[in-house]
Order: C-alpha cells, then structure tokens, then sequence
C-alpha cells in the first residue's frame, strides 16, 4: 500500500479542470431562484441523493462523479447520508407512485433552505416510463424543483456542469441570460 | 436419464422458439413442481399472462444440462394455479408477484402478503382485469418474530448511499441479525405494461432501461428474444460487437465493485483505484460506442454502433491499463489484514441454498454453482471464444469478490479476443413485422437474464423481463442470519442486487 501512496504522490493528479456552468441550468436557476436565496448556498452544499424509481443508470454516473477524474468535493460539494445534513436533494428517476410518499417526507425531512435538483430524463417528465400506473411523473409533480439536469443518464461532466451552476455567484454569469 | 420433455406431460406449441413451449393440465403443472422441488430441474422464471385467457407460464432448466429448457403453460380461468411455491421456495416471490399484477391466486401457497405492489397505484392487477384499489392502503404484515432481548430496525426505502430504494426490516438481539426480511417494489415503473403494444424498437428502449447497469445485457437477451420470435439472422459482426460492450460492461461493473465492496469494509483506498480503472472502461466505451454505458446500442437485428480500428485500440489501450493495474491492488486486497478479517467468513451463502434457487452470476459461483448462460445454453459468438467461469466454494463475502476478480482476468481475454477476431460485414438487419414467440438469455455481470417475447403484428403483445436478483435477493436474507448488523452493507454490496430490475 505504501508503495501506491508514494506513487499517488510522484504521480500528476488525474482530476480534470472543472467545466464551466452550464449555460442553461444558470438560466433556469435564475429564473427560479432569488438573487438573496443564492448568496446563502455559499461555496458548501450538502447533497442528499434520491433514488425515486431510476432504472440506476443515473446512479452509475452520480457514482463517478466522487471518482479521482471528476472529484466532487473539491468544488465544496459532497454527498450526505441523512436528508436531515443536506442542502440540496438531487432526485433521479420517474418518480414511482411507490416511492411518492417517500419523496415528499424526504423533502419534508430537509432543513430550509432547500433546493431540489432533477437528474435525468425521467426526473424531468417520466422520460420513457411516463403514463403507467405506476409512475407518477417528473419530480416537479411532486416537490418543487429548482434545476433540471437532463440526459439518459447525463454523463458525469453534465452533471457537473449543473451541479456548478449553484455554486456560481448571484451576481456573475446568472444575470445575463 | 429422461428429458425434462419427456417427464413432463403437455401439448406443444407452435412458433415457440428456440426452446419447446408445452400447455399443461394442472397435474402437468404439479409434476413440474416436483422436479424444482427434487432438485432434477431448475427454476428459470415465472410469469402471467392475460391474452387470450389467463394463463401463467413457468421456464425451468434441466438441473444437471443446463441448455435444456422447457417453458410450461398452464390455463387459469378460474384465476387460481396449484403453487409450485408451497413445493420449491424460489417461486414464492414469483408467485406473489403474479397474485398482485394479475390476480391470479397460487392454491396453497405458503405466503399470500402481496409483492410489488405497496398500495399506491390506484388499481388493483394492473396486467389482468384491473379494479380500483381500495382507498384505505391495507397495512402490510411482516413476519412475526417472538423472543427475548430483540429489537428491530426498519431501514429504507431511502437508504443512507447512493443506491436504490428497497425496505429492510432487521431484527437483531444485540449486535447480531437473527432475521432480515426484504420489502422491495420501491421502484417498480409498470415496465411490463408499458411493453404491451410497444413496437419493437420502443420496446429495446425499455428493456435497455429495465436495469442501467446491465443495459447491454438485457438490450441482449431482448434481442435474442425478439430474433428467436421473429427467426432473424444477426450477421457476425453484430454478435461479435454485442459480445465486445457486454464484456465491457462487465469490466465496468466488476471493477466498481470491488473497490465498493472494499469500500463498505471502510478500506477506500480500494475503492479510489478501482474508480480510476472502471472510468477508463467507460470512457473507452463512449469513445467506441457514443455512450459510457452503452445504452440503445444492443437492438433486434443487431447492433447501431459500428467499432472503427482506432477505437478499437482506444479499448486496448484501456484493458492495458488495467492489466498493469490489477495485480497491485488485487494484491492488496489479498494481503490487507484488516479488510480480509471483514470478508473473510462474513455472509456465507450455502451451496446448497445457491443449487436450489438457481442462483446466477458471482453469487451463485462464489457458493459452487458454476452456472453461466454463454457456456449453457450459450450463445455466439461465445461457442468460439475462449474463456473460463470461476468458482469458489466458500460462499463468504470474500469469494464473491475473488469470483469478480477472476472475471475481470477472463473479460480482458475476452475483449482481446474478440477485437482480434471480429468479422468484416454489416452490423444488423431490419427486425420489423411478424409474429412468434421466442426465449431470450443474457449472461450480465450480476447472472443471467431471461427474456420471454410473444409478438404479433409486428408488435408486442407481451414480455416478460426476469432478472437474476430474483434468485438472490431471498439468498442474502439468508446469508445475513448470525451476521453482525454492521456487515450488511458489506454482505449487500458483495450481492449487489438490481433493485430496479427486480421491481420492474
């Protein structure tokens, strides 16, 4: 192990520039969120994950995200296990009359202020899923959203491009568009 | 020895393929059950069906020839089947199952609690004669446990990672399980009805969504299904393709798997290497293919992703990365003390428990069941490639993290042998129109999937989706028996069961 410690040291990080925010989910932070509202998200956001009914493909890519090419926690982002610790609710999946009820008291369960992020296709309206008894719809049919990341599943540097966008200044590249 | 064909009774089928389908009299269906029960034959998948009448279906395996199968249909119409549960265990989830979709009651049955459905759906049997659900969610029953000093914990459906829902209800006296009892359904989407009526290619759409991390493997068993339906020829060079991304889908998942595994026994070291390792794969793949997990590129017909020289040395560069990796980290896994006293003895599935539920994948193998559905019944262009299954025999956490690491040896022969070998010529055929029914395999990372079609008009009337967690979700409630709570997460990673899969 001591060898592959020190080699991890002599060795260039693997972890790539960060992207740039992503154009469109700045748009519709922007539109969704008060320039007050943003200025308290600050620099460090706690992430709670949702899986609603997602086939776990989105999973997958959430995954890679704290891998040593992408490195999530240098941007002051991290996952938390409790929804109790987090800022922010990153729900994937169409969502599941099933997991309805466990969505809602999930949102219910974290502290304001709160922001919902929907990741994926069938986050956004039900994607290919959307019409059966089963499924209830998009994540906004059920909690209010703030941001949407779409993709089947978005790769990890889409998400991260959105993910960035709540982080930008309220007064930097938001305001533009 | 007698053929399952010939022990079993029943008029056969016309246009089922590749494997006969027999409708059977009630007592055709309880000498089936018999044979699950004795251990001649094993149980492949259960399922409904409404059209034209109700009727269930049931797929079994010769236990000891693995390539020959039976699929056994028995007419209901008066909405009950004799269970094959109150016989063989591994049905009765399959059976609950039917019972809350269809509304066909298996007589006898050792357990009648409905599965998947939790209440919620407004409508009762959704894939037979639906009715409204009652507006009062009925409560559900978890098994009774009685004795001194016990105390339980309910967990999920959101659980404390990043992985899917499900309901866990631990009862432990002290630190140590004494029963785990799976509540699962959480992700249930309707796939099924969804499938009734689809055409074909929205129909590969969904089977590609059925389980994301086995996408390949189930865009493979579907299009085996359809192809078997609709006697189409896929050309080589698509079954050599579908063959290259099903190994690497399998690279991917095992190597994030073992960094996980090692990761639940808080040794993230693992974890950190096997990320890096599993990233080149899927970006490899994006490279060759447009998409890291290969979504969509799997159809009937063949494959929409054609693989260019470059590309290809794209994915040898990456398998060369990991075979300079791997040794270091396997040997760090294997010589770490600490991490070997969590894996070592923990979550032992007995061999026995794997042979009687048919068990799949490392799962099954870690516990001497050397299942695998490219050896039997086997599919191109596997019968020409040269690769071996591993087995273990200890059944421990440990052994289905060796087993994963053995596979991952036997992929990178694999992709080496196929990019070498890979044909020239087209890389699908049009799959439209027709009818039939067909039986499709796949073997994913986490075992094999089943697939069963029947097409009319070109579209599908019915399919049936059966992944291999179904035979492993009711094995890790056994392995956790006498476990410390604080090593299910560890036991749960190492089955790394589909919840999305199973609910469907």
């Amino acid at each position: 192990m001591r060898r592959m410690l020190l080699e991890g040291l002599a060795r260039r990080p693997l972890t790539e520039k960060p992207p740039a925010a992503d154009d469109a989910a700045l748009a519709e932070l922007a539109a969704s969120l008060e320039r007050a509202a943003r200025r308290r998200l600050g620099r460090s956001l706690a992430i709670r994950e949702v899986d609603a009914g997602s086939c776990n493909g989105c999973e997958l890519e959430i995954h890679a995200l704290n891998n040593a090419f992408y490195d999530l926690e240098r941007f002051g982002l991290r996952f938390v296990a409790s929804p109790r610790h987090a800022d922010v609710l990153l729900v994937t999946g169409p969502v599941t009359k099933n997991m309805r009820q466990a969505l809602e008291r999930t949102y219910r369960a974290t502290p304001d202020p709160k922001w919902v992020v929907a990741l994926g296709d069938c986050a956004t309206d039900g994607g290919i899923f959307a019409g059966s008894y089963a499924v209830a719809g998009g994540v906004s049919n059920v909690v209010p959203v703030d941001l949407h990341i779409r993709g089947c599943p978005p790769s990890p540097a889409a998400i991260l491009k959105g993910l960035i966008a709540l982080l930008e200044p309220a007064n930097g590249r938001a305001a533009v568009r | 020895m007698p053929s399952l064909a010939d022990t079993i009774e029943g008029k056969r089928v016309e246009g089922h393929r590749p494997w006969p389908r027999i409708v059977v009299t009630a007592d055709g269906w309880r000498g089936a059950a018999i044979e699950l029960a004795a251990g001649r034959a094993t149980l492949l998948g259960l399922w409904g069906d409404a059209d034209p009448a109700p009727l269930v279906h049931m797929a079994i395996s010769d236990a000891t020839a693995a390539a020959e199968i039976l699929v056994v249909s028995l007419a209901c119409p008066d909405q009950r089947f004799p269970s094959v549960g109150v016989l063989h265990p591994p049905a009765i989830r399959l059976e609950r199952a039917i019972q809350s979709l269809y509304g066909y009651a298996p007589t006898g049955a050792p357990d009648d609690r409905p599965w998947l459905d939790l209440g919620f759906w407004n409508v009762q049997h959704p894939l037979g004669a639906r009715r409204p659900a009652p507006a009062a969610r009925p409560p559900y029953d978890f098994l009774p446990v009685e004795g001194e000093a016990l105390h339980q914990i309910p967990v999920g459906p959101v659980h404390a990672g990043i992985i899917e829902p499900g309901h866990f209800r631990f009862t432990a006296t002290g630190e140590t399980v004494v029963r785990l009892e799976q509540r699962l359904g959480y992700v249930h989407k309707g796939i099924e009805s969804l499938m009734a009526g689809a055409t074909i290619e929205r129909a590969a759409k969904l089977a590609a969504r059925t389980s994301g991390d086995s996408t390949v493997a189930y865009g493979i068993a579907f299009a085996h299904a359809v192809e078997a339906a609709l006697r189409i020829d896929v050309p080589p060079r698509a079954r050599y393709l579908r063959a290259l991304m099903a190994e690497l889908e399998r690279l991917a998942n095992h190597l994030g798997d073992i960094g996980a595994v090692c990761n639940d026994a808080s040794f993230s070291i693992m974890h950190a290497h096997c990320g890096i390792l599993r990233e080149h794969v899927l970006r490899a793949a994006a490279a060759s293919f447009g998409h890291r997990l290969m979504m969509d590129r799997v159809v009937p017909g063949g494959v929409t992703a054609d693989l260019t020289p470059d590309r290809a040395m794209q994915i040898r560069n990456a398998l060369q990365e990991i075979r300079r990796r791997l040794p270091q980290l396997v040997n760090l896994y294997d010589n770490t003390a600490s991490l070997q006293d969590r894996t070592v003895g923990t979550g032992i599935v007995r061999a026995e428990w794997a042979q009687q539920f048919g068990a799949g994948g490392f799962v099954g193998r870690a516990s001497g069941r050397i299942f695998d559905a490219r050896k039997a019944p086997g599919y191109a262009p596997y019968d020409t490639l040269d690769f071996s299954v591993p087995i273990f025999a200890e059944g421990d956490v440990n052994a289905r993290v060796w087993v994963r690491i053995r596979e991952v040896e036997q992929s990178l022969s694999l992709v080496e042998q196929i990019i070498r070998r890979l044909p020239d010529g087209p890389v699908a055929v049009p799959a439209e129109g027709g009818a039939g029914e067909g039986l499709g395999f796949a073997e994913a990372f986490r075992g094999d999937v089943l697939v069963a079609v029947r097409i009319e008009g070109g579209k599908i009337a019915r399919c049936h989706l059966r992944d291999p967690s179904w035979f492993q979700w009711p094995l890790l409630e056994a392995a956790i028996e006498g476990n410390i709570v604080a090593d299910f997460p560890l036991c749960n990673k190492s089955f790394n069961c589909s919840y999305s899969g199973h609910d469907l």
